[in-house]
């Protein structure tokens, strides 16, 4: 591979601080791998066996591998753009959350139901059966946390370099950071996770299974 | 190997919990953790929890799909007990083996005999209460090696907690169940003392501010199933606070799963008069799980009125067959305060119906549900319980023992309310007779009290904390036909002969002086067993020829077979009797020959008899 071979006569043209830190790198490497060769030497004088031999051709390549990838960050001025992974839902997590809410709240039950023939109060107590439920189901498997502690409606600032994931901008967006702004919505997030854990085998899209009574 | 942990395993009536102190973790600083339990909740999925539900299911082989059933441990467990156990027993209460801990303590019942689930049907192959005990263990046991691989719980200090009020047989069941899973070095504690273990633990060395010298501290613990009660007093020796167990009340099956199902009970006639429907078991059963949830929501949010229940139709359309109705305040007062902690004087005693003659098998359930009315019974009989301590007089006109302090354990007590109220009733009693108020000690965990003070106790047993001294909570006494002529018509006058004193201690053995008996070579003989919780004075060897009917309580006959090695059948050896309480915590009954001293072990578990 000669795109690896070094060029000892190649200087940099210019002369600061990053260079100085690469220079005292390659120093202190080049140290340590001399210390090394001699304790190796020394070593092997106590006890003449094979094995500390090895150990002394390890590191000088771990060396050249260094002072490598200098050159390369030098040549390279604009690496091709890495091919973009998307993360893919694992459907088991989604199917068991489904799960969870169909046993405790009678979830898909209600979402399925058409609610258009009863009455405000009849809905109403179904309701109840989701929400508590819900509620008992989430709070079982999901530690959550307000993103943001301070009470909605007050004004907030956000420093340069704020969690953008975190804190979302919303209106009339302009200018730089620091940004001041009123808190809409003061977030979720999930702090801790405790999803059960399925056995092999266990068919995680029969979300509840059909229930006969004998 | 030296153990690492010192484990303190909460085997309840309703839940199982296990707790522990890393014993190598420093001196002084106790950091207690609680094990979260990996368990089936349904089939196919696995949870951690704290707590294992202490409930077993015996699945019809074609119930549960292959491999659903898998643990972290085990690809098959012998037993479904947790979470799944309950969650598939609500459904179908004929393979649902609960409780199993109360008939543990029922007499009149062999426990290692496969009996339960009572009411399963012929083909359900049955466990014995041993076999349950000993697979809520083994889970624990699995769970904790799962979870510290290199560090086996059989090798490290274990604490398994029991009732005050366990008899000695019970306790024996517990200790061979432990020893079965390979628990040999588990050792007792009474579930009274363990929250009050908790408790001390706590308050990091501050509990000796809160009590003085002259306290007695009564131990309420009101759990799902049971209500258990202790009086510990609080002694000095050498300058310094010392605690003693100086009483323990009945085992009263009695609790919060009884205020759940009268309030179910209640709303269900109240439907049932509106509706003019009869409600399904299954109704009921939703109906006494909403009952629980209102019930906590208006225990914790004392403006609200009333809670709707609402009952789910158990088909696919959620909003069509919903049955709705509420849960008021009045009626949650009426119930649950007025009902099971009722305000009475301190001279009332809790009703004893004479049970019918045909009693369908079942656990002895309390019937009276008035908590008070058991205390003032308990603190009645025990009025002379500190009498032999300097420092705890009780004046002359005191007609029950007064406690000085109180430390409630159980989840009923979580409530406000309910708390308020015991403390309120048991305060007007010590006024009536001129008492200080008792106060609340502060600051107990309700829930995971008595593991984590089980866990704590192993670093007390390391000398490492003050550590309550107790002893047997009973006399002990084997019945001899007296030597009268007999009377047609009337029994055998019995005697009683005290073979253990109260309060003996662990490790101690006590032998009898000079009653002799003669034991038949390879025949059973049976004695009938009492013990008294009141008479704290008796020694080895008293003869009682009269007792008050509530001085004595039977418990089930124990049994000896002398076996024939080197001896002819039919033999008589004469023998004399001797108790030790074992450092287990067990008591462990002998019979000695005169002869050539050898010994053989009396069995407790004969229960049931020919009765059975």
């Amino acid at each position: 591979m000669n795109t690896y071979t070094i060029d000892l006569s190649l200087r940099p043209t210019t002369f600061d601080l990053w260079h100085v830190c690469l220079a005292g790198t390659a120093a202190l490497l080049a140290l340590i791998l001399i210390v090394v060769l001699i304790s190796v030497l020394l070593g092997m004088r106590r006890c003449k066996s094979a094995a500390p031999a090895v150990v002394a051709v390890a590191p000088q390549p771990e060396i050249k591998i260094v002072e490598k990838i200098v050159e390369v960050e030098k040549i390279v001025q604009a690496p091709a753009p890495e091919p973009v992974v998307l993360k893919e839902a694992t459907p088991d997590a989604a199917l068991q959350l489904l799960s969870l809410l169909q046993k405790e709240a009678r979830f898909i039950d209600f979402i399925k139901e058409d609610v258009s023939a009863f009455s405000d109060a009849e809905i109403g107590a179904a309701a109840r059966v989701v929400h508590q439920g819900c509620s008992k189901a989430v709070s079982e498997h999901f530690t959550l946390a307000p993103v943001s502690n301070d009470p909605e409606g007050n004004r907030v600032t956000l420093n340069k370099g704020f969690d953008a994931a975190s804190f979302r901008l919303t209106g009339n967006i302009v200018g730089e950071a620091p940004f001041t702004g009123t808190l809409v919505h003061k977030g979720w997030q999930v702090t801790e996770l405790r999803l059960p854990k399925l056995t092999e085998g266990h068919n995680t899209k029969i979300v509840a299974p059909a229930e006969v009574e004998l | 190997m030296t153990a690492r942990y010192s484990v303190g395993i909460d085997l309840g009536t309703t839940h199982c919990v296990l707790s522990y102190v890393d014993l190598e973790a420093g001196d002084d600083q106790v950091v207690l953790d609680v094990l979260a339990i990996p368990q089936l909740t349904g089939p196919g999925s696995i949870e951690d929890k704290a707590q294992l539900p202490s409930f077993t299911y015996l699945a019809h082989p074609a119930e549960i799909a292959e491999g659903a059933t898998a643990l972290p441990w085990t690809a098959k467990p012998e037993y479904l007990v947790g979470e799944i156990a309950r969650n598939l027993g609500s459904k179908t209460p004929i393979r649902l083996v609960s409780s199993a801990k109360s008939w543990l303590c029922h007499a009149g019942v062999d426990c290692k005999q496969a009996i339960l689930p009572v009411e399963a049907p012929e083909e359900v192959a049955r466990i014995s209460p041993f076999a349950a005990t000993k697979a809520y263990l083994q889970h624990l046991r699995d769970a904790w090696n799962h979870r510290f691989p290199e560090q086996h719980l059989q090798d490290q200090d274990v604490t398994i907690t029991v009732p005050a009020s366990f008899d000695p047989a019970a306790r024996e069941l517990t200790v061979e169940a432990a020893r079965a899973v390979g628990l040999g070095q588990a050792v007792l504690l009474e579930e009274p003392q363990a929250a009050l273990y908790s408790w001390i633990e706590n308050s990091e060395g501050d509990w000796r501010n809160h009590v003085q010298i002259g306290d007695v501290i009564l131990v309420a613990d009101i759990g799902g199933g049971t209500t258990d009660l202790s009086l510990i007093a609080v002694t000095e020796q050498d300058g310094n606070l010392q605690l003693t167990r100086v009483a323990v009340g009945d085992h009263i099956l009695l609790g919060g799963d009884n205020m759940d199902l009268a309030l179910a009970y209640t709303v269900k006639a109240k439907l049932e008069q509106d509706g003019g429907k009869r409600l399904e078991s299954w109704q009921l059963q939703a109906l006494t799980h909403a009952c629980r949830e209102a019930k906590e929501k208006l225990f914790n949010q004392p403006e609200l009125g009333s809670m709707p229940l609402v009952v789910a139709s158990r088909g696919s359309s959620l909003i069509g067959g919903t049955l709705r109705t509420e849960l008021t305040r009045d009626e949650l007062n009426r119930i649950l305060v007025e009902g099971f902690l009722p305000w009475v004087p301190i001279d009332e005693r809790p009703v004893v119906r004479p049970r019918s003659g045909l009693r369908t098998a079942g656990l002895p359930y309390a019937q009276d549900a008035g908590i008070t009315r058991h205390l003032a019974a308990f603190l009645s009989r025990q009025k002379d319980a500190t009498g032999e301590l300097s420092d705890h007089l009780l004046p002359e006109h005191a007609s029950f023992l007064h406690p000085t302090a109180v430390l409630f354990n159980g989840g009923v007590l979580k409530a406000g309310l309910m708390a308020e109220r015991l403390m309120q009733i048991l305060n007007n009693w010590l006024q009536a007779e001129q008492a200080e108020p008792a106060r609340l000690l502060q600051g107990a965990d309700l829930d995971l009290a008595v593991a984590r003070g089980a866990a704590y106790y192993g670093f007390v047993r390391k000398g490492k904390g003050v550590r309550i001294k107790g002893g047997t909570a009973a006399a002990y006494y084997v019945g001899i036909e007296s030597s009268m002529p007999a009377v047609p018509g009337l029994p055998a006058e019995i005697e009683a002969l005290c073979i253990a004193p109260f309060g003996m201690e662990e490790g101690s053995e006590q032998e009898l002086p000079n009653d002799e008996f003669g034991l038949v070579i390879g025949e059973p003989v049976r004695f009938r067993f009492f013990a008294s919780k009141t008479r704290r004075d008796d020694v080895v060897g008293v003869r009682l020829e009269h007792w008050q009917d509530d001085e004595l309580e039977e418990l089930d006959e124990i049994e000896i077979t002398l076996p024939e090695e080197g001896r002819h059948a039919g033999d008589i050896v004469p023998v004399h009797l001797s108790a030790a309480v074992t450092e287990v915590g067990t008591l462990e009954l002998k019979a000695v020959s005169k002869r050539d001293q050898q010994r053989w072990k009396i069995e407790f578990d004969v229960r049931a008899g020919e009765a059975g």
